[in-house]
């Protein structure tokens, strides 16, 4: 099932966001490849979970147009003239676009199996039984198999983000996007959310990760994105951008963090 | 020492009486169906609450401005007496609303201020991030909140809501101002006839303490299967059973 059209997957057009006075995103332009992995790394506040909850429009954006498969995403081009989609059309893209967040975010009133098989059946119209047998699965792939009917306040913070990658793969998203996925982890428990993502990388999953952990940047992406203060300083590959960093921002992130 | 001159024969006669009987009945219609409605009505305007629409919202806030800022009573005599007289063509009011009717849809639209309030706060009490999740599933905002936000906001919900109940009870007893026979009026009745009026105040007040105590062991009920703690082990099963198919 790949897209005819020849393209990056999701594009993004001198992308500016604004809260208030502040302006967090200043022309983010970007494209990523079917199958590609990317790693955006920066400094906190540098606008990094901005620019992805723009990609699904979690946010509106101000200026500039993201495109997801050839096509606006949140907008509507009437004519030069964008305007808000419906609501619906919205959903929709978001419904194949995964995202992790730092938090986890899983529904504490429901098992794992019933955060996994939420949306496939409310949003994607599955059966119950359909949506089960596929949440089973990606749960298993998650390795949580034994865990299906545990509530979040049951399981530990790993395997609570575990839960919440497979709620995502459940709706067999074409593009996945983790925020510091592995962030509010204990030190213990990070090895097995990032082993996890390394295996979708490794499945030719599509990722766009906002990360602290350098390792795994260095090893999963095929490419590094630098962002400071709202704009991409630097876009290279991990064994360039880890030795050889181009700007002077770089290096300075990099002193500052441990490097892989 | 003079005897209190109760006649406790004449309360015990009474108590269960037909005519006494009929008047809880409809005092427990009145609070049951008014508090059903008001839920309702309230849930609604708090969603209007939260919406991004202005015109919901400013509809929402005038709402509880105007029906929690005036007396319950003002309001009863309001429906029953004053829009009629003031609106005639309007169908429903031609004479064609009962006491009763009009009973309920005072005591409603009155509780449906208060819900609007407590139900805005249990939608506020749930963590923006669940809002947020969904709808990164692809979950429309209506979606979401029937699915994700509204069953975690009972929590919140649920423990003034038990509250209002009970206050629901006593307030029906302010329809008796429009001759719906409920049990105050029924007591009202009997002691301006009997001029016993400690027997049946105590018969009125007896009944009202039966009702608001079997609230009150329900509301405990409730705020222990729903309420309480957080979605520790065992407490989000019992959630699954309240709203899901599952
Ligand atoms: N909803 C918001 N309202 C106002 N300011 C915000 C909001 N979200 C983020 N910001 C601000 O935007 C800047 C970038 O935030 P963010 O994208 O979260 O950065 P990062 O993820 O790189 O740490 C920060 O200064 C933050 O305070
Ligand atoms: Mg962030």
């Amino acid at each position: 099932m790949t897209d005819p059209a020849p393209g990056p997957l999701l594009q993004l057009e001198d992308v500016h966001k604004r809260f208030g006075r502040t302006e967090v995103l200043r022309g983010i332009t970007m494209s990523v490849a079917e199958g590609e992995v990317v790693a955006i790394l920066g400094p906190s506040g540098s606008g990094k979970s901005t620019l992805l909850r723009c990609i699904n429009h979690l946010e509106r954006v101000d200026s500039g147009r993201v495109l997801f498969e050839g096509r606006l995403v949140g907008y509507r081009d009437k004519g030069g003239r964008l305007v808000e989609a419906p609501e619906a059309e919205i959903a929709r893209v978001r419904a194949r676009i995964g995202m992790v967040f730092q938090r986890f975010n899983l529904f504490p009133h429901l098992t794992a199996l019933g955060n996994v098989m939420e949306a496939p059946v409310h949003v994607l119209g599955l059966s119950r039984d359909e949506a089960r047998q596929r949440a089973a699965a990606v749960l298993e792939r998650v390795g949580l198999g034994s865990k299906l009917d545990a509530y979040p306040a049951q399981l530990s913070g790993g395997q609570q983000q575990r839960v919440a990658i497979a709620r995502a793969l459940a709706m067999q998203p074409r593009l996945m996007l983790f925020d510091e996925a592995t962030s509010a982890l204990d030190p213990e428990l990070v090895g097995e959310v990032l082993a996890v993502m390394r295996d979708l990388a490794a499945a030719g999953m599509t990722m766009i990760a906002v990360t602290h952990e350098m390792g795994f940047a260095a090893e999963a992406a095929r490419r590094i994105i630098f962002m400071d203060e709202g704009v991409i300083q630097e876009e290279a590959p991990p064994a360039q951008f880890f030795s050889a960093p181009a700007t002077e921002r770089a290096r300075q992130f990099l002193r500052r963090v441990s490097r892989p | 020492m003079p005897a209190l001159a109760v006649d406790w024969t004449y309360i015990a006669q009474n108590f269960f009486s037909e005519i006494v009987l009929r008047g809880v009945w409809m005092t427990l219609q009145l609070s049951v169906i008014g508090m059903a409605l008001g839920i309702l009505l309230g849930t609604l305007f708090a969603l209007a609450r939260v919406s991004r629409q202005p015109v919901l919202r400013g509809a929402s806030l005038g709402y509880i401005w105007f029906f929690r800022g005036t007396p319950l009573l003002v309001q009863i005599v309001f429906w029953y007496f004053a829009l009629p007289q003031a609106w005639p063509s309007w169908a429903p009011w031609n004479g064609q609303l009962s006491p009763f009717q009009t009973g309920i849809l005072a005591l409603a639209i009155n509780e449906g201020a208060y819900m609007t309030e407590i139900v805005r706060a249990g939608i506020q009490s749930v963590d923006p991030g669940q809002m947020e999740a969904a709808r990164a599933l692809g979950m429309t905002h209506r979606l979401a909140m029937r699915r994700i936000i509204l069953p975690q906001a009972l929590r919140v919900i649920i423990p003034p809501t038990g509250n209002e109940f009970i206050a629901m009870l006593k307030n029906s007893s302010l329809v008796s101002l429009i001759s719906v026979r409920e049990l105050f009026l029924v007591a009202k009745l009997q002691y301006s006839s009997t001029l016993l009026y400690f027997e049946w105040l105590i018969i009125a007040s007896g009944w009202y303490l039966i009702l608001t105590t079997i609230g009150s062991v329900f509301q405990f009920w409730l705020e222990h299967r729903y309420g309480a703690a957080s979605f520790g082990p065992g407490a989000g099963r019992r959630w699954l059973s309240f709203g899901a198919k599952e």
